[in-house]
């Protein structure tokens, strides 16, 4: 379990340590272009990646309701971020499959769970 | 060009038992069911196997097992997994070792009994710090995100969806062997029980236990075997993610990459091909294939499917025996495309047969349109 005290190294100890901190981060190249999903190197050129953090603000680029038998749908998305890259993620606070792609949404963290960690999620940007 | 052009032809093809299986069955039960099945098809003998090549989600190490049992020590082995067009790869890299005198006969095989065990058990969940979390059922989460998008951005419908879903179950009311033979309409596709939106239940493949084997060996020794010799014209393997967060654009697979190269490597267009077997996990998936395998525009393949246009007596008859959605999906579909495409070469197809069948395409797709592989089939005459 990653210890906020130690100097994260992974990258999902990395990325969990900026969300425990409230922060939405991602690696990048040498010239600030995003890499998603996260990796040690950037792909193609295999340098060492930088954290930058993310402003937390992104379109809906696809999503999806899944249909449980017996529990209300629940929306999955992939959000596309205002810096370029495209996470996964959730949308809440709209029925989960009134989520339309193209709309504007802005992160959100969830309350720490018992080790700690805050999952990320999206909300839909008021007037949009 | 590669030189392989024909170089290799599948000899021999069988099924294993399908559908829903004896309990106790194992998924090597399938395989080896299905290896002497296809050993007799073509004449040859347990002796002559000198390749091995396999894969399923419930065995890792799948040559090993199927080795034990057959008992026989291959001098070359080869346990690509990829995913469901595993078994592409698996003929791509068979008629480079048989060109290269590494082998002789390469049995490639394949065995699932995820309905006996139940699909969760069959399949490992891959955990991953930046989906997981999100808890997306996969893969059918995957496939639903890409249809969604194909939906935004060219205007695709559900009903043109459901085409295929319905295309598919008219084919498998022409195959004895098929799991679903009852009446499909659009509407029951429509009206059935959401799963992923835009996906119903009748967007999804089977889930089914079944098995296959094929037996691929030089051209020249085919030829001499009891079956019409179906050549590898071509084949292609890409792919470009594991992740479906990792593929960038939804709508566009490397299905593009693998197709151009096989049909290069055949000196064949779309247009030369007779039948299609594309693998239909989801009614999205045949849809994508066609558009980047050349058969349509990029984003027309929702019109390309309307109106019965691949169902019997349809322009393009695909997945004709009943596919994914209607005949059988044991989790790795790709090697019971492939065995279809030898049946309609061979004109043994029977009610479902396409006429004067010269050149076939099976196209196999693995993870969550992760891995793609084409190949470009033949009759003798197409040499």
């Amino acid at each position: 379990m990653p210890d906020a005290t130690d100097e994260p190294r992974s990258p999902a100890a990395i990325y969990a340590a900026h969300c425990r901190a409230g922060r939405l981060a991602y690696p990048a190249a040498p010239d600030g272009t995003p890499v998603w999903p996260p990796s040690l190197v950037v792909p193609g050129t295999g340098e060492p990646v930088r954290w930058l953090q993310s402003a937390g603000r992104g379109t809906v680029y696809t999503t999806t309701a899944l249909h449980a038998r017996d529990a209300e749908p629940r929306n999955v998305a992939i959000v596309e971020l205002d810096e370029g890259y495209r996470m996964m993620a959730r949308v809440d606070g709209v029925a989960a499959d009134a989520v339309e792609i193209g709309a504007r949404v802005s992160v959100r963290f969830g309350d720490p769970d018992e080790s700690g960690a805050r999952l990320p999620y999206f909300a839909l940007e008021p007037g949009a | 060009m590669s030189g392989l052009r024909a170089s290799s032809a599948i000899a021999g093809a069988a099924e294993s038992d399908l559908g829903a299986v004896a309990g106790g069955m194992r998924p090597v039960d399938l395989m080896v069911q299905a290896s002497m099945r296809a050993l007799a098809d073509c004449g040859l003998t347990l002796g002559d196997v000198d390749g091995l090549f396999s894969a399923t989600t419930q065995l890792p190490m799948a040559p090993l097992n199927l080795a034990q049992e057959l008992g026989i020590r291959p001098r070359y082995t080869d346990a690509t997994n990829v995913g469901g067009s595993s078994f592409m790869f698996h003929v791509d890299h068979a008629r480079a070792a048989i060109a290269a005198g590494l082998c002789e006969v390469a049995l490639i095989a394949y065995g699932s009994t995820q309905r006996l065990v139940g699909r969760s058990s069959a399949s490992v969940q891959e955990l991953d710090p930046w989906e997981t979390p999100y808890r997306p059922v996969m893969p059918v989460t995957a496939y639903a995100l890409a249809a969604a998008r194909h939906m935004h951005e060219f205007g695709t419908t559900r009903r043109q969806l459901a085409e295929v879903a319905v295309s598919a179950r008219a084919w498998a009311q022409r195959n004895p062997a098929a799991w679903s033979r009852e009446p499909l309409s659009i509407d029951d596709v429509l009206g059935a029980r959401m799963v992923a939106d835009p996906l119903t239940v009748r967007d999804c493949c089977l889930v089914t236990d079944g098995g296959a084997a094929i037996v691929v060996t030089s051209a020249e020794r085919a030829a001499a075997l009891r079956r019409p010799p179906v050549l590898v014209l071509g084949a292609g393997e890409a792919h470009s993610h594991r992740h479906i967060t990792g593929m960038g654009d939804l709508t566009r697979t490397a299905a593009s990459e693998s197709g151009a190269r096989a049909f290069a490597e055949a000196g064949l267009a779309p247009a030369d091909v007779d039948c299609v077997q594309l693998y239909d996990a989801f009614t999205i998936t045949p849809i994508l294939f066609l558009e980047d395998l050349g058969f349509c525009a990029k984003g027309d393949g929702g019109p390309f499917v309307s109106g019965g246009r691949t169902a019997p007596g349809g322009v393009l008859p695909m997945n004709t025996n009943g596919g994914g959605l209607s005949y059988c999906h044991p989790g790795m579909y790709g090697l019971l495309g492939i065995v279809e495409a030898v049946r309609q070469l061979r004109g043994e197809a029977g009610e479902r047969q396409v006429p004067a069948c010269e050149v076939a395409v099976a196209h196999g797709n693995g993870g969550v349109l992760s891995s793609q592989a084409t190949l470009v089939l033949g009759t003798a005459g197409t040499a």
